[in-house]
């Protein structure tokens, strides 16, 4: 009955003592969907993500992962998703290739394949000249533009990107959402939290979190006729204002 | 199984990439054991010894050349009053002040008994004990010769015990024999507590950790990749410590390599185990290093490293029981010097193991993928 949906959450909760990092939330992600999961600094994102990537426990409510349960079938959904952090996380003393190779082996890609498939990416990516040499000796942009492409590698349903395009130039911003788009096309599901909000008018679909809570969720489009505003920026001021958690 | 491959390439690469570690591990191996064993030397050799004597007779002159003839002691001083003689200790000249007092000659042909008064330096406390042991022992030998020259009672003189000292396995007593095994379990120490720790909390500061987590790469396969590449450095350095001590001090191993072999692997699985259990339990490099090296300070000096462990309270065996360190340094020197064989050390052996396995079955249950 899940057959079109990726992740299903119901009353997902994560409680930390008496602090509700992720209260109650609920939705549900299609698949080849490209999902905004917006939110202001503190609101829960994070936490969510974690819990929906097999990383952290949820304290009570329920939720699947590309089928799986994120309490019972952690390494199930691993094996499925990609995930891309808010921390660059490839090697840095690892070159280009070596970092596609490692990923791509733990996941289980043959050799051969990833051979010949990481020359592709490289020749895609433009970064011929650059496979040999460290990741930590390249620019910012291109670093995330390669750790997108490991974290798709292994060919997962689902990726999660974790403010994949912070301290990033517009224009790599823009050639990063031309990827995304890219790699939805070919079924990927997208899940992305992001604080850049003309990013969020990209996405299919968008929730804002507001204080551990989702207070919003449908198109761009949609939401900003709900709330009668202009742009997204104004919708999301408008939902974020009363927050009473703020910074990290 | 494939995965454990990639792993263990990745380990491998990055080590090679991290010239500044590399070259320390090599290089700890050749400072410690060249260095240690020559500066540390506990054999006392020249104590400064200020004397009084007050009596001035021909047996207070024949002990005070015994003294000088000895090879142990330099006179610095020969003083008439304890007074002016103390002032040597003082000053920091002498460690011992002897004082023979007046009729000290008299009292020896008579009544066969007389004594001496010995003051030490109890600041530097070893040099000036063991100078007052050698000082015991020359004035017992003494002691001997008077009985039989004088002959002075009717009734004979009780047997006098003659002990002698053989040091069995270090003839010489000399202290690089007691070190060199002891370095070598230093290094493994080193490299098994520290350096597996550093690693694997490093991965969490930089964030790779939440990346691996994230894979579906098994707990396992995570522990075994980084326990086998500083196994096998750890086994190399131990090799290369085992050629020093053999082309620098001629020390060769008096038992068999395979038993010697065997002890390493296992007591460095069992510290691997140990700095993999640190940094399950620490957040950065700082606290993991702060950590190891609280433990690993605890294991030097419990260990019998640089003192017997014989010589500690019942408490004390205890703790040095617990540390996986006092067994490998015992059995290693009983290995090299003594050349004991598999089974008169099989004990120690099955401690090492239970070691490894505690040490590294508690830091894979703790090491958590998903919190």
């Amino acid at each position: 009955m899940e057959d079109n949906k990726a992740i299903v959450c119901k009353d997902l909760t994560k409680q930390f003592g008496d602090f509700y990092a992720v209260n109650k939330i609920s939705f549900e992600v299609l698949k080849g969907e490209i999902f905004g999961f917006l939110g202001a600094n503190g609101a829960g994102k994070t936490t969510a993500m974690r819990i929906l990537c097999g990383l952290s426990f949820p304290s009570s409510g329920t939720a699947t992962v590309a089928g799986f349960d994120v309490y019972k079938q952690q390494e199930k959904i691993k094996k499925n998703i990609g995930y891309m952090s808010q921390k660059f996380s490839l090697y840095e003393n690892l070159t280009v290739l070596e970092n596609i190779e490692f990923y791509g082996g733990v996941y289980g890609v043959p050799r051969k394949e990833i051979k010949s498939r990481s020359a592709e990416l490289v020749q895609t990516l433009g970064l011929e000249s650059e496979a040999k040499k460290l990741v930590g000796e390249l620019p910012l942009g291109w670093k995330q533009k390669l750790a997108f492409s490991v974290a798709i590698f292994h060919k997962p349903q689902i990726v999660f990107l974790d403010e994949p395009t912070g301290g990033v130039d517009p224009v790599t911003r823009r050639q990063f959402w031309d990827m995304i788009y890219e790699a939805a096309a070919t079924g990927l599901t997208i899940f992305v939290t992001t604080h850049y909000m003309d990013e969020a008018e990209y996405c299919n679909r968008i929730s804002v979190m507001v204080d551990g809570k989702v207070e919003a969720l449908d198109s761009p489009a949609n939401l900003k006729k709900e709330f009668n505003a202009d742009s997204m920026d104004e919708v999301f001021y408008q939902l974020a204002r009363g927050a009473k958690r703020s910074g990290d | 199984m494939t995965v454990l491959g990639f792993l263990l390439q990745k380990e491998f690469r990055q080590i090679r990439r991290d010239t500044t570690i590399l070259r320390i591990m090599f290089a700890l191996p050749v400072i410690q054991l060249i260095i240690f064993p020559l500066a540390m030397d506990f054999d006392v050799k020249s104590v400064n010894i200020s004397i009084v004597d007050q009596d001035h007779s021909t047996y207070s002159q024949k002990l005070i050349s015994k003294i000088a003839s000895s090879g142990y002691f330099k006179i610095v001083g020969a003083e008439t009053s304890f007074k002016k003689s103390l002032t040597y200790i003082e000053n920091g000249e002498a460690d011992l002040v002897m004082e023979i007092p007046a009729g000290f000659e008299r009292n020896l042909v008579r009544e066969g008994v007389q004594k001496i008064g010995i003051s030490v330096d109890a600041i530097n406390g070893t040099k000036a004990g063991i100078g007052g042991q050698y000082l015991n022992s020359i004035i017992a030998d003494f002691n001997a010769n008077i009985d039989v020259n004088v002959k002075s009672g009717i009734v004979p003189q009780q047997g006098i015990i003659d002990i002698t000292f053989t040091n069995w396995f270090n003839p010489r007593a000399e202290y690089k024999y007691n070190i060199v095994p002891a370095i070598l379990v230093l290094l493994l120490t080193m490299i098994g507590g520290f350096v597996t720790a550093l690693n694997i909390v490093k991965e969490k500061e930089v964030g790779t950790i939440e990346q691996i987590n994230v894979t579906p790469i098994k707990k396992w396969e995570f522990i075994l990749g980084k326990l086998i590449p500083f196994w096998i450095i750890g086994m190399i350095v131990f090799t290369l410590g085992l050629t020093i001590s053999w082309l620098v001090y001629g020390i060769i191993p008096a038992g068999s390599f395979l038993t010697l072999y065997a002890f390493a692997a296992v007591y460095l699985v069992a510290l691997l185990g140990f700095g993999l259990l640190i940094s399950t339990y620490s957040g950065n490099q700082v606290q993991a290093m702060f950590v190891a090296f609280f433990f690993i300070m605890i294991f030097i000096l419990m260990s019998g490293f640089f003192t017997s462990t014989d010589g500690m309270p019942g408490w004390g065996k205890v703790i040095s029981n617990m540390t996986p360190v006092a067994h490998f340094v015992k059995t290693d020197r009983m290995i090299i010097l003594k050349g004991s064989s598999f089974s008169d050390v099989k004990q120690e052996f099955l401690y090492l193991v239970a070691f490894a396995g505690v040490l590294n079955g508690w830091a894979i249950w703790n090491y958590r993928k998903t919190n």
